[in-house]
């Protein structure tokens, strides 16, 4: 029996358009745009001028105290400014722009190697963080910050979650096949860094070839083994995939690690190995281009701040001109007015349609079919939470436990009548967020 | 080209299944009770299909236009409150009963309280009640078959303690209304829709079960004792419980949303259906009961929200 998690929804996938797509390197020449927040927690604190000369892998923002991260260049050149840009969010982030001189010139530390064994945990947790790794699934959590359990000895599981559940995407399926020796190697540091904790790679079954090599490789150690998954989304929100390797719950107001869970997902895994062992900085990543708007949909490996529309050019371009544009998956990620936008840590995917299949569609009467509620894997009601933020009661809302809602989409994905339930929801998150902020700060007051 | 781009929050995909498809895997579902019905009780069952199903959907649509308001009659759920309301008939019905029938269900019970997925109870069984009080005479005039000759329901017969041919009620040859006799052709029906997922098990099974059970406490407070196997099956496939069970009491809109809800509703509709069957004085144990289930789903949901994914079980 595959294991898996309670609702979820079952999509086209659409992965076999770029599943067997090499990772390919794109060195664009255009400004490399770095925009300060990146990540969840505090923006990050520019140490370089209008002016300076700057080196691929050069520290340009350190993390700010707390939950934060820092930022390196990826490209070589000179700081053109520091100034708000626009970013995937919409918002406009203060920013790093480099003028890119396109030679690429590393500094001089990048790529010696590391011997983690004579690391301490907090030495590695101090590279993570200088390094800018943050959660590459697309949440963008500082990984130093869930490499801080209260206490090491406790994590039973480390999870490499390699899911991969939002359609299209197929990046991490490539890192798997193509750099299995750097994220057998992530893990490795993961182990040592907590000595009672087992390795699970979770995988889900649309991707046997990763799961067959993984579980070949890991075969004769005591401590490793490959978790096949049901294809069922969300299947790699991190609460699914704790509940389906490990049975355990975790919601709103438990961390993972207060199950005795890590979690990271592949790509950051490689890029932790890749920041201990090569003492490279998290400078490029690999972002999948797809959709039927492409000439060359690929996997492609590029320097995060590359303006989304070179990497597009790099990459052949579209045949037709998209209706849609999606930075990230079609179920969790940001569409796009533009594509003036630069390539972000947390930027997984573009996807490019000719048409788009949510606008055009009316919603009609809710039938009460009860569809949503069983896809929800958080096991909350839409139906009723949809009525309570409609007719603005946030407080009942709050009670229908909304705040546990993940916002993966399965619900408004389902409704047969269209009611866009994880839209509103997401609003009304917000204001329950709003409202609590003011309620502590006039305690404070 | 910014101009071109649909902006829009996520999910940027959704399911091709649309309300109207979910109803027309009912009304597909509904097909072989129908047939079986114009077999077993001639073209008559079929004349009274078509008006039901046409002043439903004409009442919709006139009305929508009356009001100014969008035409949902594309929804396809006019369509299967015809379908279900003629099922409910008897097939000497007089066509204006039927008429009559057809525009309250969807003018006052649907239409009145704010279209599809607003009314409070089924519009086909508040319809068929609302015959039942208005013509009792005609519409508990069972023809046996097609030859029109009126007799009593196998049911009543076994209610009455007389023996009935179990057979004949899984199969449908007997007196009642037009979709109700045939239990293997509902169960095609219903099989139909699991497949298609537009039900699942729990009302019916849950609502079947309930209903079993109090037939055998009932029997049990009366001092009878066990009833025997024969009276269960009659108590089992008699009636509208196959085809409320299967098509009514599961009906969307007026059943709750929530697994807790749904236990209780089902459980309720059970038990009431026995008692008004054994206890009460009419026939239609079925419809009375799911209408005043029907009535109770509002409070049923007010009992609470469901604990959400890990809120119970987890080791803060």
């Amino acid at each position: 029996m595959k294991k898996t998690f309670r609702g979820g929804v079952h999509l086209y996938e659409g992965k076999q358009i770029t599943e067997n797509a090499a990772i390919q390197p794109l060195n664009p020449t255009g400004d490399a745009v770095y925009p300060l927040q990146q990540h969840i927690g505090r923006p990050a604190v520019p140490v370089v001028q209008k002016g300076d000369t700057v080196l691929v892998g050069q520290r340009i923002a350190e993390a700010a105290d707390g939950l934060s991260a820092s930022v390196s260049a990826t490209v070589s050149g000179t700081v053109k400014a520091i100034e708000p840009r626009l970013t995937i969010s919409g918002n406009m982030v203060m920013s790093i722009v480099i003028d890119n001189d396109e030679q690429y010139t590393p500094v001089s530390e990048i790529g010696e190697e590391r011997d983690f064994h004579d690391l301490r945990n907090d030495e590695i947790r101090q590279i993570a963080r200088e390094s800018g790794v943050v959660g590459l699934g697309g949440a963008g959590f500082p990984t130093d910050t869930k490499l801080t359990p209260a206490d090491d000895n406790k994590i039973d599981y480390i999870i490499i979650n390699g899911a991969e559940c939002e359609p299209y995407l197929t990046s991490d399926h490539r890192l798997m096949l193509e750099q299995t020796d750097a994220l057998l190697g992530g893990l490795r540091i993961l182990l040592h860094m907590f000595p009672n904790a087992e390795g699970v790679f979770a995988i889900e079954d649309n991707k046997p070839e990763c799961i067959k090599k993984l579980t070949h490789l890991t075969e004769t150690h005591p401590r490793v083994r490959v978790c096949p998954l049901k294809t069922k989304y969300p299947q790699g929100g991190e609460r699914s995939l704790i509940y389906a390797v490990t049975g355990r719950r975790v919601h709103s107001r438990v961390l993972p690690f207060q199950v005795g869970c890590i979690v990271h997902n592949v790509a950051t895994t490689i890029a932790l190995y890749r920041a201990v062992n090569e003492s490279t900085p998290l400078v490029r990543r690999v972002i999948t281009l797809s959709g039927d708007a492409f000439n060359n949909p690929g996997n492609y490996e590029v320097p995060i701040g590359t303006n989304l529309q070179e990497v597009v050019d790099l990459a052949g371009g579209f045949k037709q001109p998209p209706k849609k544009l999606i930075a990230g998956g079609p179920m969790m990620g940001t569409s796009l007015f533009t594509l003036d936008v630069p390539t972000m840590k947390t930027t997984s995917a573009l996807l490019a349609f000719t048409e788009d299949e949510v606008g055009d569609a009316k919603e009609t009467a809710c039938i009460r079919c009860g569809r949503c509620a069983q896809a929800c894997p958080a096991q909350l009601v839409p139906q009723m939470m949809v009525r309570a933020v409609r007719r603005g009661d946030i407080d009942e809302f709050e009670k229908m436990y909304g705040m546990e809602c993940v916002s993966c989409g399965s619900c408004s994905f389902i409704c047969p009548a269209h009611i866009p339930l994880t839209q509103s929801f997401i609003y009304a998150k917000k204001e329950v967020a709003d409202k609590r902020r003011r309620e502590k700060e006039g305690d404070k007051k | 080209m910014s101009e071109l781009n649909h902006v829009s929050m996520s999910p940027h995909i959704r399911t091709s299944t649309e309300t109207s498809d979910l109803m027309r895997d009912v009304a597909i579902a509904l097909l072989p009770a129908g047939a079986f019905g114009v077999w077993n009780f001639g073209w008559r069952a079929l004349l009274v299909i078509a008006v039901c199903v046409v002043t439903c959907m004409l009442t919709e649509y006139l009305y929508e236009k009356l009001m100014h308001r969008p035409v949902t009659v594309g929804d396809l759920s006019a369509l299967v409150t015809g379908l279900l309301l003629s099922y409910n008939l008897p097939a000497t019905i007089p066509l204006w009963i039927a008429v009559v029938g057809s525009v309250f269900s969807i003018l006052v019970v649907k239409q009145l309280f704010g279209g599809i997925g607003q009314n409070f109870v089924n519009p086909a069984l508040a319809a068929r009640c609302f015959l039942l009080v208005s013509f009792g005479g005609q519409m508990t005039s069972y023809p046996a078959g097609i030859d029109g000759v009126t007799g009593a329901t196998p049911l009543a017969m076994a209610n009455a303690g007389e023996e009935v041919d179990l057979l004949s009620m899984f199969l449908g040859t007997h007196a009642g209304c037009i979709g109700e006799v045939s239990v293997v052709a509902i169960l095609l029906g219903a099989a139909y829709m699991l497949i298609r997922r537009v039900i699942n098990l729990r009302i019916p099974l849950i609502y079947i079960g309930s209903t079993l059970v109090t037939v055998v406490l009932i029997s049990l407070f009366r001092g009878e004792g066990l009833p025997t196997v024969h009276y269960f099956l009659a108590q089992l496939l008699g009636g509208g419980l196959m085809l409320g069970a299967w098509f009514m009491a599961n009906d969307y809109v007026t059943s709750p949303v929530t697994a807790r809800g749904q236990w209780i509703y089902a459980i309720l509709l059970g038990a009431l259906t026995a008692i008004f069957r054994l206890l009460g004085s009419t026939a239609e144990g079925v419809s009375y009961a799911i209408l005043f289930g029907n009535l109770l789903v509002p409070l049923i949901e007010k009992i609470g929200v469901p604990k959400p994914f890990g809120v119970k079980g987890a080791k803060a």
